[in-house]
């Protein structure tokens, strides 16, 4: 790891005028502190938005849940109102990493940096989030731009994530065996006008399987997948999953995945 | 008192690493250490035009930028290949040059370039950044079965061809076969797998140039011999100014047996600078730079009778040896390879045909079990296969061939002193509760899963090996055991031992055997270990050596003193030596109630006169002080065997192999320490599956090696484990005292091919190691016949 400054922010304005030149931020660290020690990357300062007040938190409505960007993984997991509201959500923030990992990650953290096998950003999708951010909201459909690309500016710091409350919903992935990130993780959820079906871990970034959500708009059921033809262009292939492999795992995750709604 | 030996008692060492006051080579720093960043190759072939230091020299705290054209100055020599191979044309085999840096040519992605030493590691690591190396890049050579038809790598070395090995009677092997009903063939793999010891390697070189002594901290599984090939073969330093520790060391398993280049450069980096140099290694340079393991592509045939007789074996094997020919890398896929194709059956002709290949990949050596798993795979999976082909069951084909006399001369090498091969299968068959598997299956077949039975009935050679022997084949060193055991007068003891510790538990296995022998309480025991500077010159742990031959080394030494203690023990209590009796710690002399404590004897030893009340005189012609020194060479190899006997369910809409079920039957001998012998054989076959269903070392077309971390490279985790069921039969060895035979490597050498027999009859058709869940999903798209019920 090379050398960095290390700042702590009191504040989302103090965050954001903190972070020029070579900044970024810091919440949990999980995948920015591995990053560093690999020398992956290098940055000449952290700005820790932990100490931030307001940032943390899980406020339940009865149409939304709005869960604060440093909220950890492990306090979504076990929130009782997350888990009565969309208990797909809780059993994925319970899927994330390991303990430690889901003691220190952060829902903002995650989503910022869009690993393409990722949880967290095929909930954003499915969910029909809204990412509040100091300056604007951005919809889920308008936020994941590519392989660890999002549609923030320099700067730009989440405060929040507004999930949408469906009728049901479901997440299944299929973790890999040596980092259990999903090789393809398919998240629906039924709302009462749509279906939304998102997947991570398949392409290069997560995205919306317009096929199957309208197959399972008409009839919502695991039979319905069977006629679906889930193409493997453009799928990840390595060597963990060929994108034939991706393409057919995506079918088995979402009949499971309805099938468990 | 109770016997020591047989009981479970919970490990001596256990306090210090569970309360985290273990002491690894990274946990100790030295007053003025520098510290040690490698520069290493990016790429797998390259001819090195220039390294250019001069940016990295004037990075802030570097002290040292040495390279491998330092060295060639310094004259010192290479890592070299400590078992010589005769090919079957007769002549050697060739290795190509291993410098500790590389001269003017890299090999494999991790290869050694230079070393940057610095005040901290950060500037080391800073400064390596800015070594500027120009390469020619070459096309890698990476696949092992296309080695041979691929650009020599080396000059000198056609093919790539290491050599070209032939054990057995080619002529009577066709003739077997051909005298058969039905020939068997299979094509296999024996997946490349990275060690992984949870404790990366690390070294630190400590040079003191007032009393020009040398010492290497080192995570070592040997550390006298690497001592010995360090100075001389790499001429570091002469022997008796050189001193290597091996402290604690967290897991070897095979891929800490031989001396690194990082340890020859640090220690002659010390030397130079007369300095400490500290390095340890990061993970992903343990995925790059520690030897990796297996690596096979063999082609296997078996001729069967129609009753199922086994009549021949002929078996053709590519064995990629990586880059260079690392310490142990020839004898691997040969000696300790070839004799164990037959398994525990009655083969009366095969044939073993090894080519071993060079390739930019890093060196394959040694790896848990060492060749003795790539042959039980091979006769593990053919023997299934050919119970099914002639439509035995799996339990009486195997019974069948079992060898059912002993002592029995194999017709390879090996004179296999004892066993019961029946017995143990016959437990395994019980725990197992085999006569309900297919219950069990049509049960798997109602929740949508494919289940599948795996046999893997094994033989291993271990308590390697009578020096004698070994060395005619070609060993650079013989491979006895050494022991000294020193008594304090105050009664106490310090057992010094030449096997090396570093997950298996002697210090409570060693006690155990010298607190029964001697009578002396376990907690008055204390087994000392890995420092050339205590104990007698000793060859160390691997092979399932330590307690056939250290042990037994430790036994003969006990003895002695026991013989020494009756000397003593006479004269005081004024009777003949051959009157006295020693039993439970105490010398008794024959029909009278006179006796001294061994204690009393250790005492007298260590204070010959008179000294007030205490009188101990001892007897003329017998020196004073009490410890002896043994080494013992065996006589023979000791043959550990056991059933084992894999259930796995398969998803069949993912692929995904579950193991359901899995019971080990083991016939180890003797077994000191039973709840040290469940560890190990439970750790084993963690690694075993670990080889059939997750691990795969690969490298892309270009040498790259793309499961370079925990990212990419599966290891078993506790989840992927039903509750393993262990049972034990016994039938001690003859070829040492103790009656042991070995445990360490048995759950990795029986478990790859009992799973893999599982996976492949789920499925019903061939599925190579490893059985990932896509290469299974595959197969079952290839085969739709084996549907589930639901």
């Amino acid at each position: 790891m090379k050398n960095f400054n290390f700042k702590s922010a009191a504040s989302t304005k103090e965050a954001s005028k903190l972070a020029s030149g070579r900044a970024t931020f810091l919440a949990g660290g999980m995948s920015l502190i591995p990053a560093l020690k690999l020398r992956l990357a290098a940055y000449s300062d952290l700005i820790n938005i932990k100490n931030i007040k307001g940032l943390s938190g899980i406020k339940v409505s009865s149409k939304s849940i709005k869960i604060g960007a440093t909220t950890t993984h492990a306090e979504v997991a076990s929130s009782k109102e997350v888990g009565k509201s969309i208990p797909s959500l809780s059993i994925l923030a319970d899927g994330i990493g390991d303990p430690q990992v889901r003691n220190r990650g952060t829902i903002g953290g995650s989503i910022a940096n869009n690993d393409p096998a990722a949880d967290y950003p095929s909930a954003c999708l499915a969910l029909n989030a809204t990412i509040h951010t100091a300056k604007r909201k951005i919809p889920a459909d308008k936020f994941f731009k590519g392989m660890f690309e999002t549609e923030l500016k320099k700067g730009e710091l989440i405060e929040a994530i507004e999930f949408e409350v469906p009728e049901k919903s479901s997440y299944v992935k299929y973790p890999n065996p040596a980092s259990r990130y999903a090789v393809v993780g398919v998240y629906v959820a039924k709302f009462n006008k749509e279906v939304r079906v998102s997947v991570t871990g398949a392409g290069n970034s997560v995205f919306r399987s317009k096929e199957l959500e309208t197959v399972l708009s008409s009839n919502f059921s695991a039979v319905a997948i069977d006629n679906v033809n889930i193409s493997s262009k453009g799928l990840n292939s390595d060597i963990h999953a060929s994108a034939e492999y991706r393409a057919h795992l995506i079918k088995v995750m979402t009949r499971k995945a309805v099938s468990s709604c | 008192m109770v016997s020591l030996i047989g009981s479970k008692l919970e490990r001596k060492e256990d306090k210090r690493f569970l309360t985290g006051k273990g002491n690894y080579t990274a946990d100790i720093n030295l007053v003025n250490q520098t510290y040690a960043s490698f520069v290493r190759s990016p790429h797998a072939r390259a001819k090195i035009n220039k390294i250019d230091i001069s940016k990295a020299e004037k990075s802030p705290g570097v002290v040292k930028i040495l390279t491998g054209e330092d060295l060639a100055k310094d004259k010192i020599g290479g890592l070299i290949a400590g078992w010589k191979i005769v090919s079957q044309d007769g002549k050697d085999m060739k290795v190509p040059p291993h410098p500790p840096l590389a001269n003017d040519t890299v090999n494999y992605v991790g290869d050694h370039v230079a070393i940057v030493i610095a005040e901290t590691l950060e500037q080391a690591k800073n400064a390596a950044d800015l070594v500027n190396v120009s390469y020619k890049i070459k096309k890698a050579v990476v696949n092992t079965k296309e080695a041979m038809n691929s650009e020599a790598i080396y000059e000198g070395i056609e093919k790539n061809l290491c050599f070209d090995f032939l054990l057995g009677d080619k002529g009577k092997t066709d003739e077997g076969l051909s005298k058969s009903d039905k020939i068997i063939k299979l094509d296999l793999i024996n997946n490349r797998l990275i060690p992984n010891a949870m404790e990366p390697r690390a070294s630190i070189g400590d040079y003191n140039p007032s009393s020009e002594q040398l010492t290497l901290y080192t995570t070592n599984q040997n550390p006298h011999l690497t001592r010995l090939v360090l100075s001389a073969f790499s001429a570091i330093a002469p022997e008796h100014k050189f001193r290597v520790v091996a402290p604690d060391v967290g897991g070897g398993f095979g891929s800490k047996i031989y001396p690194y280049a990082e340890d020859a450069v640090v220690a002659w980096a010390s030397k130079k600078i007369e300095r400490p140099v500290k390095w340890v290694a990061e993970r992903s340079e343990s995925f790059l730079s520690d030897c990796h393991g297996r690596d096979h592509v063999t082609h296997v045939e078996l001729g069967v009778k129609n009753d199922g007789k086994i009549t021949a074996l002929k078996v053709e094997t590519i064995a990629n040896i990586g880059a260079y020919a690392s310490l142990f890398a020839t004898v691997t896929p040969t000696y300790l390879y070839a004799p164990l194709i037959l398994g525990l059956y009655d083969i009366s002709a095969a044939s073993c045909n090894v080519k071993a290949v060079f390739t930019n990949t890093a060196p394959v050596d040694a790896y848990r079990g060492a060749g003795r798993p790539e042959a039980t795979f091979l006769i593990e999976r053919i023997v299934t296969e050919a119970a099914k082909e002639i439509g035995m069951d799996q339990a009486e084909f195997r019974k069948k061939n079992f060898i059912k006399k002993f002592p029995h001369q194999q017709c390879l090498v090996h004179n296999i002193d004892s066993g019961d091969y029946s017995a143990h299968l016959e437990k395994a068959l019980e725990i197992s509760d085999y006569k309900n598997f297919e219950n069990r299956r049509s049960q798997s077949s109602k929740k949508g899963k494919l289940r599948g039975i795996g046999f893997s009935t094994y033989i291993e050679a271990c308590g390697i090996a009578p020096s004698a022997v070994v060395m005619s084949i070609g060993a650079g060193v013989g491979l006895w055991e050494s022991a000294e055991i020193r008594f304090n007068a105050t009664g106490n003891v310090s057992v010094f031992t030449g096997s090396h510790s570093h997950g298996q538990g002697h210090e409570t296995t060693f006690a155990q055997i010298v607190g029964d022998k001697l009578g002396v309480p376990i907690e008055n025991i204390d087994v000392v270990h890995g420092d050339t500077d205590k104990g007698p010159f000793g060859m160390g742990t691997y092979g399932s050596r330590s307690l056939a031959v250290g042990g037994t080394a430790i036994a003969k030494a006990c003895d002695k003193i026991v013989e020494k203690g009756k000397k003593v023990a006479a004269h005081m209590l004024e009777g003949k030596p051959e009157d006295i009796e020693f039993k439970a710690g105490e010398f008794v002399l024959k029909n009278s109630n006179k006796k001294k404590t061994i204690g009393e004897i250790a005492f007298a030893c260590y204070l010959p006169g008179q000294f007030g009340e205490v009188k101990s005189p001892l007897p003329a012609g017998v020196e004073p002080g009490l410890k002896e020194t043994a080494f013992y060479d065996p006589i023979n190899f000791s043959f550990p065997a056991g059933t084992h006997i894999c259930e796995v369910e398969v998803d069949e809409d993912t692929g995904e192999t579950k193991v359901e079920k899995y019971t080990a039957v083991d016939d180890f001998g003797t077994i000191i320490n039973p709840m040290i012998v469940e560890g190990q054989v439970y750790g084993g076959i963690a690694q075993g599956v670990g080889q059939a269903l997750y691990e795969n070392g690969h490298y892309d077309e270009s040498g790259q090696l793309t499961t370079a971390s925990y990212m990419d490279y599966t290891m078993p985790r506790a989840d992927n484990f039903p509750q393993i069921k262990l049972g034990f039969t016994s039938t001690p060895a003859t070829s040492n005292p103790l009656g042991a035979k070995g445990c360490g490597e048995a759950g990795a050498i029986a478990a790859p091919p009992a799973v893999m027999n599982a996976v492949i009859d789920a499925v019903g058709t061939d599925v190579s190691m490893p059985a990932t869940a896509e290469k299974v999903w595959k197969a079952l798209k290839k085969n739709p016949s084996k549907k589930a019920a639901a």
